[in-house]
């Protein structure tokens, strides 16, 4: 468990790359229940006018979290967690979509033990969330 | 489009929705978590009393209740023209495997920009005490034709 006094404001306390298949969109639709079909035809992405096939915005949401779950090793702490949908990933048929997480303190509350972190996710060199913040509880 | 005589408007609450701990591994992992919403020993040892879920799990019930909202006739939202513009879940306690939960939505805003609609929601999630768990706030933005 990271230590409250230790940390400071900027401080990268984690990152992660993720590699996106079509089949983790398949995957998150199931897990999820969201089965619509942008997250996995191209022709039904192409005919609303979309780049091609995107990921969802809650699995780019879910899993760019993680790495701050490891970091304090129990999703419970996270008590509050935000983000706005800044920029589409798209997740060719084949081969991979690839998002750089980074966790940087971002501001400490000493009085209640809580530190809110946020996070960038960058896909080829966009920014995919916006105002991504997550406080937890140490 | 969509109809702005909606805002303010409450949708019922939904039916019990049972947390399953197969289904929080699947979540799990379909979100690229690591052990600690999978090994049930681990949630143990830390205090749990099951598997807790990811943080963003509730949406599977916000999912229920914005399905009122969709299927609604007064709403005049067409899915195909929706994106999600923003997420936020906020935490009265972690929720674990076994929870029984129902949803209650309100619609806290709907706004037009630029030819855009933004409907603004609000989804309070109970557990089977009826105290609230979880605040779900989204934002969908319903694209012009």
């Amino acid at each position: 468990m990271p230590k409250f006094s230790e940390l400071a404001v900027g401080d990268v306390v984690a990152s992660k790359t993720f590699d996106l298949t079509r089949d983790s969109l398949v995957r998150y639709a199931g897990a999820s229940g969201d089965f619509n079909p942008i997250h996995y035809r191209d022709d039904v992405a192409q005919s609303v006018g979309l780049p091609g096939v995107l990921a969802h915005g809650m699995l780019t949401m879910g899993l760019a979290v993680q790495p701050v779950i490891d970091w304090v090793q129990d999703p419970a702490r996270i008590l509050d967690y935000g983000v706005r949908f800044t920029k589409p990933v798209v997740v060719p048929a084949a081969g991979s979509a690839t998002l750089n997480i980074t966790a940087t303190v971002a501001q400490l509350d000493e009085e209640a033990n809580k530190v809110r972190v946020d996070l960038t996710c960058s896909f080829e060199e966009n920014n995919v969330l916006g105002k991504a913040q997550v406080w937890v509880q140490l | 489009m969509v109809n702005p005589n909606i805002q303010g408007k409450r949708y019922p609450k939904t039916p019990a929705y049972q947390v399953g701990r197969e289904k929080v591994r699947e979540f799990a992992r379909a979100v690229f978590a690591s052990r600690e919403s999978l090994d049930i020993d681990y949630a143990i040892s830390l205090g749990h009393k099951d598997l807790v879920v990811p943080p963003t799990f509730p949406v599977v019930i916000q999912e229920q209740s914005l399905k009122l909202v969709l299927d609604d006739p007064e709403s005049q939202i067409d899915f195909s023209r929706v994106v999600h513009g923003d997420q936020r879940f906020k935490f009265e306690r972690p929720i674990v495997a076994g929870d029984v939960l129902t949803s209650e939505l309100s619609v806290a805003s709907v706004k037009s920009l630029g030819g855009n609609h933004m409907v603004s929601f609000e989804t309070e999630i109970f557990d089977e005490a009826n105290t609230l768990v979880c605040t779900a706030f989204s934002t969908l933005v319903v694209r012009g034709a």
